[in-house]
């Protein structure tokens, strides 16, 4: 901090270049790339191009906007991924008492992990990246000994649930949304989002001002598993197949992409929603104009790998 | 100042009852030797449970394919102690198996310095970068993790292409026998020695430890900190880029798929040794008994048979855990004793 208060006036300009990409970077990447698709691939104004995107981006958001809490706290959850693969293989064990039991069962297992991974953390004191290391080999092995192959379903309720829409939204999109705006709404407008961002700003002084510290982590932690849970039932249901071994398969990269692109930093104490869903569509938006465009895989994850160290960079210097 | 005076009440308190003292002696020995006892007593109920397991020809089965993910962890070993994490060591392993295979026809040495030069270039910008700009080394090396599985692609048209060895020389170094193991062993084995003697030995090693334990008082020693922190990353990069191409060598061909998640099972095994992901504490020998039980535990899913290998996933994460549950106990019961 003292750095730049000495720094001569050059520096200024760039400081405050850094501190505009954090804050609008994010938003003046997806337009860019929104324009750039406009102008030069052809076909990318149309309805069905726009409804694909969303719905293959919807689980992304989902577990981005759980991860974004968890990143608030100062903390990780690297294990987001393997429960989406543990949602998807008991919601097909589950499936013969009825698509909504399965469901329920699903979720309450995605939660259950987060709970397990909360209360090392808020409990035990294991650092979060541990712990939710540990639960990412555990839980996806659980899930491949659960359904240890490609498993497909004909419940014509779960098959609904992937396909359907409303108002001529896909319906995927629509749960997105709305978890969206719920989160948004946890996070600005409760208590709990208010002692979220405290935990993570300052953990010592929360705790010394009386914040149950402890319940707000495992709650945090719960949160994510139970997003997590929900976009491992709706990748399911749009596959119509249960695949353990590959759903949600390094989920925990293009998260954690997301919600830094987004501008929450990594450090805690603050939680950019509306920042996680724009990161988590730049990358979609990416990796589609790289495909529409004939470039290969290879190129998306080299991109992306830039991406997150100019985000990274980019937070730090307005710290710093 | 306060754990001044708590070591100072803990000193007068352990002369007062002895019974304590024995407890944080019990605890240290935990610390730094719970791996080697558990590996240890894994072993005994193996040889005890089944007749094929304690043979010769299963234990050198299990130091066999254990030794590559037991040069990953040497170089992981070393970050770890630093205070750092290098997630991108599995991309690299499978990124050196292709450069390696890719460059082995023009010869032994092309093949074995290509994937050394690269995996080493990495190592080092992930270096520079977290020690000069202070970015978290974890998601540096995320972004490293994702760049040289792209980069990999790239290579092997997109994963399409399985390079095969060409050179008789290179895979006879994955392949050849001395005293009943492999050559990758006995490298294994001097690396673990060279590694052991920098770590504990040299000023270098000193400086590892130092930085782990409290970076601020490590720059007011006057420690070079960037250049540690950058030959570290540069060490985890190069014996990763050697394991991958020693592992092409073996297979003899660059296999595409090997490798994901293989970061996982390194850093598992890293903190079931003993060594603390907060850095400052830890070592090789406890690295090595972390490898030799995930070698052993995989081989005992084996032999029973009925049990899936997805299974070896579950005993590895609750063993890991586990472990640091233990460590966080014994850290605990340490400071309040």
């Amino acid at each position: 901090m003292a750095e730049i208060a000495a720094a001569p006036r050059a520096w200024g300009g760039r400081v405050r270049l850094l501190a505009w990409l954090q804050e609008y970077g994010v938003y003046a990447s997806v337009l860019a790339l929104l324009l750039f698709n406009v102008v030069f691939t052809p076909h990318f104004l149309e309805v069905a191009n726009f409804r694909t995107q969303l719905i293959q981006v919807a689980p992304v958001v989902i577990t981005s906007l759980g991860l974004a809490l968890v990143i608030g706290t100062e903390g990780i959850d690297l294990s987001v991924g393997s429960v989406m693969a543990l949602a998807s293989a008991i919601v097909v064990l589950y499936l013969g008492y009825g698509a909504p039991i399965a469901i329920i069962a699903a979720l309450i297992a995605g939660a259950a992990v987060g709970a397990c991974g909360g209360a090392l953390v808020a409990y035990v004191g294991v650092q979060p990246i541990v712990a939710t290391l540990a639960l990412l080999v555990g839980v996806r092995g659980l899930a491949n000994v659960l359904v240890p192959q490609l498993t497909e379903f004909r419940n014509p309720a779960l098959i609904t649930l992937g396909s359907r829409s409303v108002l001529g939204l896909p319906l995927v999109v629509v749960i997105a949304a709305a978890l969206t705006v719920l989160v948004a709404f946890l996070v600005k407008r409760t208590t709990f989002g208010r002692q979220l961002v405290a935990v993570g700003g300052n953990r010592a002084a929360s705790r010394l001002s009386g914040l149950p510290v402890r319940r707000v982590l495992v709650t945090v932690y719960v949160i994510s598993g139970l997003l997590a849970a929900v976009a491992g039932v709706l990748a399911t249901s749009r596959l119509q197949a249960s695949d353990p071994t590959s759903l949600g398969l390094l989920m925990e990269l293009s998260a954690i992409t997301a919600v830094v692109v987004g501008g929450t930093p990594l450090t805690g104490g603050r939680v950019r929603v509306l920042g996680t869903v724009m990161g988590a569509l730049l990358i979609q938006l990416l990796q589609a104009t790289l495909i529409k465009h004939n470039l290969p895989q290879s190129w998306t994850q080299m991109v992306q790998a830039v991406i997150i160290l100019a985000a990274v960079y980019a937070a730090r210097g307005r710290r710093a | 100042m306060t754990s001044t005076i708590t070591d100072a009440e803990t000193r007068a308190d352990a002369r007062r009852q002895p019974g304590r003292l024995r407890r944080e002696r019990i605890g240290h020995l935990l610390q730094h030797h719970g791996a080697l006892m558990v590996l240890a007593a894994t072993v005994l109920v193996g040889t005890a449970a089944f007749d094929s397991f304690a043979t010769p020809q299963n234990a050198a089965n299990i130091v066999v394919s254990s030794s590559f993910l037991a040069i990953v962890a040497i170089g992981m070993t070393f970050v770890v102690i630093s205070g750092g994490i290098d997630l991108s060591v599995g991309s690299s392993f499978v990124l050196a198996g292709v450069l390696a295979a890719y460059g082995s026809r023009y010869g032994l040495l092309v093949a074995l310095l290509l994937p050394l030069a690269v995996c080493g270039a990495i190592g080092l910008i992930q270096g520079l970068i977290v020690a000069r700009t202070g970015m978290a080394p974890f998601i540096v090396t995320l972004a490293g993790l994702l760049g040289m599985r792209g980069l990999m692609l790239a290579v092997s048209d997109e994963g399409a292409n399985t390079y095969l060895v060409r050179s008789e020389a290179f895979s006879a170094l994955g392949q050849a026998s001395f005293l009943g193991l492999t050559l990758p062993v006995w490298i294994t084995l001097g690396l673990v020695l060279l590694g052991g003697v920098l770590l504990q030995r040299t000023g270098f090693g000193q400086n590892v430890y130092a930085i782990g334990g409290s970076e601020e008082a490590a720059v007011l020693m006057g420690v070079p900190v960037t250049r540690v922190k950058v030959l570290v990353y540069l060490i985890s990069g190069l014996l990763a880029g050697l394991a991958g191409a020693l592992n092409a060598a073996r297979l003899s061909s660059g296999v595409t798929i090997l490798g994901v998640g293989m970061e996982l099972d390194v850093i598992a095994a890293v903190v079931i040794g003993g060594t603390l992901l907060t850095g400052g504490a830890g070592g090789l020998t406890g690295t090595m008994a972390g490898v030799l039980l995930l070698g052993v535990i995989q081989s005992l899913i084996n032999q029973i048979g009925v049990l899936t290998s997805s299974f070896q996933q579950v005993v590895s994460g609750a063993f890991l855990a586990l472990v640091v549950v233990m460590q966080r106990l014994l850290h605990r019961a340490q400071r309040l004793s």
